[in-house]
């Protein structure tokens, strides 16, 4: 009994942090219908910013006021950092498609991950305790540390104070009004623009106050920002988005359960966040208090898409050209240099593939990697437990990947828009806390290695040759697809929904096969990766990789096929380079953050357009 | 002439608001009827609920007797109906010809193919129907670039793809030049009396309606208060009074 309440309580005081931070995401994306990837940078950024505070403030206000008023002063300096972010970042491309806000706000990641870095350094450091809550309270005889029933104590007033503002006041009823119909608040003749800044402002402010208010629990570190991503969309989506009771009751179940979840399964705690998430979302497809949401009708980007065409003759002798040369480099060409091609072949197969779903298909997916890994570890398994030649286990790649595929639309599918997206990055969670906790089968972060190819492949040079042709056939497959009917359908159901299904077209269907290919295809790329290294590890699963994918895909261009592969080769070059440099993800996001706002069509598209200027591109239209 | 269509009380609401409020009609064979009423009198509501776009709140609709009511409405358009929107839908990343090439691909059943090359499929029937329409000479433009009214006419072409027997037409001329929406409408017409296809369509433009509706209902705030012939319609004393002293049903009240 005793214990039984102590995990309770503990459960209830781990809510707050996660309520705080949940709430400002929430808010956010109510008003704003953007959902903050960096909303867990700013959380860090909370706890930085609370240490370094703490560190300072009880000197000049003695130890009370300074602790307090130093997580009342960090949320404020927060809420600016937001404000300038919103400000900067995205006043300029809040009429552009979803991918796009969400692309920019991982370069807000980047930029402030390293800011931390060179501001604080790389060591974690320890929250300060609480004044004058140091000790326990002794509950049934558990010993429950006071600062716990502090943060218990707390909650409820924060979710009140939450509820007031948005309840009584002015600014509460301009929320509201923009959550529930944005053409009203343009109509009621507010400033919209200084709306959205004060929310952003304010959702930061949260979860910097969030960030704070954990650190006599824990502390602060670099990863803070990444291993809050979880947790803070499972709340989230299963509170339903732009709730805040919604937040709330979700963060305390997700934090009660993952109290009792390390007591009584120490081995699964992640994975049961996710399993609640997937029930939850089976009887209420948008989460407990969420409300059906229509899609948002988001306008596009740069100029209207063209109709798209194979190739034509000099096209088609350019990229024949190039594979020539790929073919003929082993005869002249280092072995290193071999590695890195090799690299890049599997890199591009498999931001080909997340650019079929995604461009041709109009589904942002978040959690690409999990087909990639998920491939991986299909045929890594396969060599590990049933000895199975390369050539066969090679096979469950593509076929492993595919099967997680239709599990994991399953469920997705029926959401469309930043739902999709979040509900995809959260089953990648699951995947990869699966790899990751499940350790008696895949050996955890120990990963899976000795995975080598048959003798005939084995070699640089001979492997090198198989990841060309498999790659190479890869990207011609999903070609042959996008300009097959079914690619044609898929297109239609991207472009007008309403139209397809009232032309005879399934389109949730067409989406779902479309998406289980896509996964087929990461698959099979991650099955050449993982017999290219011989080994592989949860990493290979994470959220960081899948956004690699969409970083990748968005530098070249979502628009056409050739925008996945030309930003993937375009990246594994740089990034040699690139990682070099001590600040490097300062230069990615900022980079990024460039290329939303100055080219939102990429690489390719920037060149077609260059091209048509000079002239060396013939323009649809005119023919 | 037998009934292709019957709806029976129809009705829907949106919370305490009831935009269509259990209304009756038949559409006939090879008949050109039209749906008219002033804006917000629940014309397009009606049509979303016949081809499955909504879901009735109540109501039961037959085609050629068959209960098709709450179906979806890729369902109800393998049945035979066509449909046309107050917005237009088209593919905007597709060329005028490739929109036609979609609905004859899913007509004949090859949306699931993954190979074979999209654009080469059922081309000359794709071109047959623009031709129709009188869209032939713009098949490889950009659907984006289209002009308003030709959207309308490429809308057309699409929804006669199936060979439909019923074609619901929501406002097929709006925004259309006078002279051309007496063309689009002839046409319409041309073809209800070659192939005995059954129309059902909506307007703003009386002129429009008189010259080409065989039967008129019209429908106010939700209710079907007319039913009838040219004439009937005409000396219908609600009708009038709809139509602010029965003035405006003979002029043009325009609508874009
Ligand atoms: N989703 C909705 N929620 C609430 N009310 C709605 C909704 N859709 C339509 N309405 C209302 O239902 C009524 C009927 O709308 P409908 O579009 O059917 O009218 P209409 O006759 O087609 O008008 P118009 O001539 O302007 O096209 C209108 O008052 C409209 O405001
Ligand atoms: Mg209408």
């Amino acid at each position: 009994m005793g214990f039984f309440i102590a995990q309770l309580l503990t459960g209830l005081a781990n809510a707050a942090a996660l309520f705080l931070v949940a709430s400002g995401l929430s808010l956010i994306f109510g008003v704003t219908r953007i959902v903050n990837f960096a909303h867990g940078s700013f959380y860090m950024l909370g706890a930085y910013v609370g240490i370094t505070l703490m560190g300072v403030l009880p000197g000049v206000l003695g130890p009370y006021l300074g602790f307090w008023g130093a997580i009342v002063l960090t949320g404020l300096i927060v809420g600016l950092a937001g404000a300038l972010v919103e400000i900067v970042v995205l006043r300029p491309i809040y009429r552009a498609p979803e991918l796009f806000q969400l692309v920019a706000t991982f370069g807000v990641i980047l930029v402030i991950q390293d800011l931390a870095l060179m501001v604080w350094g790389a060591e974690d450091q320890m929250g300060p305790r609480a004044p004058g809550l140091r000790g326990v309270f002794r509950i049934f005889g558990e010993p429950i540390p006071k600062y716990d029933i502090v943060l218990i104590c707390i909650t409820p007033f924060i979710l009140l104070a939450l509820w007031a503002l948005i309840a009584k006041t002015r600014l509460g009823v301009l929320v509201r009004a923009a959550t529930q119909d944005r053409e009203m608040v343009a109509a009621l003749g507010v400033n919209q623009r200084w709306l959205f800044t004060g929310v952003f402002a304010l959702g930061s402010a949260l979860a910097g106050w969030g960030g704070a208010l954990q650190l006599p629990k824990g502390g602060a570190d670099l990863l803070m920002d990444f291993n809050i991503i979880g947790p803070l969309f499972v709340v989230t989506v299963i509170g339903g988005m732009g709730s805040l009771p919604g937040a709330f009751i979700a963060a305390v179940l997700i934090s009660v359960l993952n109290v009792f979840g390390v007591a009584y399964l120490p081995q699964s705690t992640l994975v049961l966040m996710f399993v609640v998430m997937a029930i939850v979302l089976i009887v209420r497809p948008y989460g407990l208090l969420g409300k059906e949401e229509v899609a948002g009708e988001h306008g596009q980007s740069g100029a209207p898409e063209t109709p798209i065409r194979p190739f034509g003759r000099r096209g088609r002798l350019a990229v024949a050209g190039l594979l020539l040369v790929m073919a003929l480099l082993p005869l002249v060409t280092q072995p290193f240099a071999l590695v890195l091609l090799t690299d890049i072949v599997i890199f591009a197969l498999f931001a080909a593939s997340l650019q079929f779903i995604l461009g041709t298909g109009g589904l942002v997916s978040f959690g690409h990697a999990a087909f990639y890994g998920g491939g991986a570890y299909a045929a890594a398994l396969m060599v590990t437990y049933a000895k199975t030649p390369m050539e066969i286990a090679f096979l469950f790649a593509p076929l492993g990947a595919g099967m997680l595929a239709l599990v994991i639309g399953w469920f997705c599918i029926r959401l469309s828009g930043v739902y999709f997206a979040m509900l995809t990055l959260a089953f990648s969670q699951l995947v990869w806390s699966l790899v990751f906790q499940w350790r008696a089968v895949t050996r955890g972060d120990d990963g899976l290695i000795d995975i080598w190819p048959s003798a005939w492949l084995s070699g640089t040079v001979p492997y090198y040759y198989f990841t060309l042709v498999v790659g190479v056939l890869g990207i011609l497959f999903l070609r042959t697809v996008i300009h097959a009917p079914f690619g044609y359908a898929l297109r239609a159901g991207r472009d007008s929904a309403r139209q397809a299904e009232a032309m005879g077209i399934d389109v949730k269907r067409v989406q779902y096969v479309a998406f289980a290919l896509a996964g087929a295809l990461a698959g099979l790329a991650g099955g050449l990766f993982v017999f290219a290294k011989g080994s592989v590890f949860p990493t290979e699963l994470e959220i960081g990789k899948s956004f690699d994918a969409l970083i990748v895909v968005f530098l070249g261009g979502v628009k056409t096929l050739s925008g996945g592969i030309v930003g993937a080769t375009f990246m594994a070059a740089v990034e040699d380079w690139l990682t070099r440099l001590h600040y490097w993800r300062l230069l990615l996001g900022l980079l990024i953050i460039a290329v939303v706002i100055l080219a939102p069509e990429g690489i390719v598209g920037s060149a077609r357009r260059l091209g048509l200027r000079l002239g060396l591109v013939k323009h649809t239209e005119a023919d | 002439m037998t009934e292709i269509l019957r709806v029976e009380n129809l009705a829907k609401s949106y919370g305490t608001f009831e935009a269509v409020k259990g209304i009756s009609f038949t559409v006939r064979e090879g008949e050109m009827k039209a749906l008219i009423g002033p804006n917000g009198a629940g014309k397009s509501t009606c049509f979303n609920m016949l081809t499955g776009q909504i879901r009735p709140t109540r109501g039961e609709v037959f085609l050629d007797g068959a209960r098709i009511t709450g179906l979806p409405p890729r369902v109800i358009w393998r049945r035979g109906v066509g449909r046309t929107f107050q917005i237009t839908g088209t593919y905007q990343s597709m060329t005028v010809i490739e929109n036609v090439q979609m609905a004859l691909i899913s007509h004949n059943r090859r949306v699931f193919s993954l190979f074979g090359r999209a654009r080469a499929l059922y081309r000359t029937e794709a071109l047959a129907l623009l031709d129709r329409v009188g869209m032939a000479d713009q098949a490889e433009r950009p659907c984006s670039v289209l002009a308003y009214g030709d959207l309308k006419k490429l809308e057309l072409a699409i929804a006669l793809a199936h060979r439909p027997r019923l074609l619901l037409m929501d406002e097929p001329t709006a925004g259309m030049a006078p002279s051309a929406r007496i063309a689009l409408m002839q046409l319409t017409a041309d073809i209800v009396t070659e192939e005995g296809l059954s129309v059902l369509f909506t307007e703003h433009d009386m002129d429009v309606v008189f010259a080409h509706a065989h039967h008129i209902m019209v429908l106010n705030r939700g209710e079907l208060i007319a039913d009838g012939n040219a004439a009937e319609v005409r000396a219908n004393p609600q009708v009038q009074d709809v139509y602010l002293g029965g003035g405006m049903l003979f002029k043009e009240i325009d609508h874009a």
